[in-house]
């Protein structure tokens, strides 16, 4: 499994990442699925609808924002395929509430912020026992050259 | 018989159906009746303890069971069921 993100959407999640500091934002990934192969194709941020005074830590989407979501997938011909949040001033690996909270089908995209400042991110996948997380290798794809117009 | 809806990151445990039929009269027989149909999604719907876990939300007709009845809420054979995970995590405590 990899998941191919273009770098642009890459940057928009890093900027809602960035923005939402030092709360945690979140926010779908929509994308195709091809064989071994998760290919983003667009993102929709999210509002984190967590009680405020927890947001530095934790994240919530409600579920009628889920329906929309995957309405909004389905009408551009794409699905949900994981699901991007942010660690502020922390790793951007798995926490065990991660683990409760996830599912094994979707990629998890985690964003460490350190200060404000976006460091990294990583993408993480539930093992199907529900276990542990695997990690899973992101490719940023390669834009395609802009045309020369005379 | 009543049809409930699957949500995207539940569909490989119904052998990628969107939609299935399932048996019962209230909310937590469809659950039973569907898990009964696919063993595989049990462990995604419920916990160690049986509980439903905390991410799995019903919608009954576009309602949140929990405005409802909760797991009792009464279906009938026209009521539209949604299984709908709400998203969430978070860091690890310091």
């Amino acid at each position: 499994m990899t998941l191919v993100i273009p770098p642009y959407l890459l940057n928009a999640i890093h900027a809602h990442a960035a923005s939402s500091y030092p709360d945690e934002g979140a926010g779908f990934i929509l994308g195709t699925v091809q064989d071994a192969k998760r290919i983003a194709r667009a993102v929709l941020p999210q509002a984190n609808n967590f009680e405020s005074s927890m947001r530095r830590r934790r994240y919530s989407i409600s579920p009628q924002d889920m329906l929309q979501a995957e309405r909004e997938a389905h009408a551009m011909g794409l699905e949900i395929i994981g699901i991007f949040h942010s660690h502020p001033d922390h790793p951007a690996m798995p926490s065990e509430y991660d683990r409760e909270h996830s599912l094994p089908w979707f990629l998890y995209l985690i964003t460490c912020v350190d200060g404000g400042r976006v460091i990294e991110s990583r993408v993480w996948r539930l093992r199907e026992d529900r276990s542990a997380f695997n990690e899973v290798p992101f490719d940023i794809e390669t834009p395609i050259p802009c045309k020369e117009t005379l | 018989m009543s049809l409930l809806r699957i949500p995207t990151p539940l569909r490989p445990y119904t052998q990628g159906q969107k939609q299935i039929m399932v048996e019962g009269r209230t909310v937590a027989e469809a659950l039973q009746s569907l898990a009964r149909q696919f063993p595989a999604i049990e462990p995604h719907l419920f916990d160690e303890t049986g509980a439903l876990r905390s991410y799995v939300n019903v919608f009954l007709n576009d309602e949140d069971v929990r405005t409802l009845q909760g797991s009792a809420t009464p279906i009938g054979e026209e009521d539209r069921i949604m299984i709908l995970p709400s998203i969430a995590g978070g860091a690890h405590e310091r």
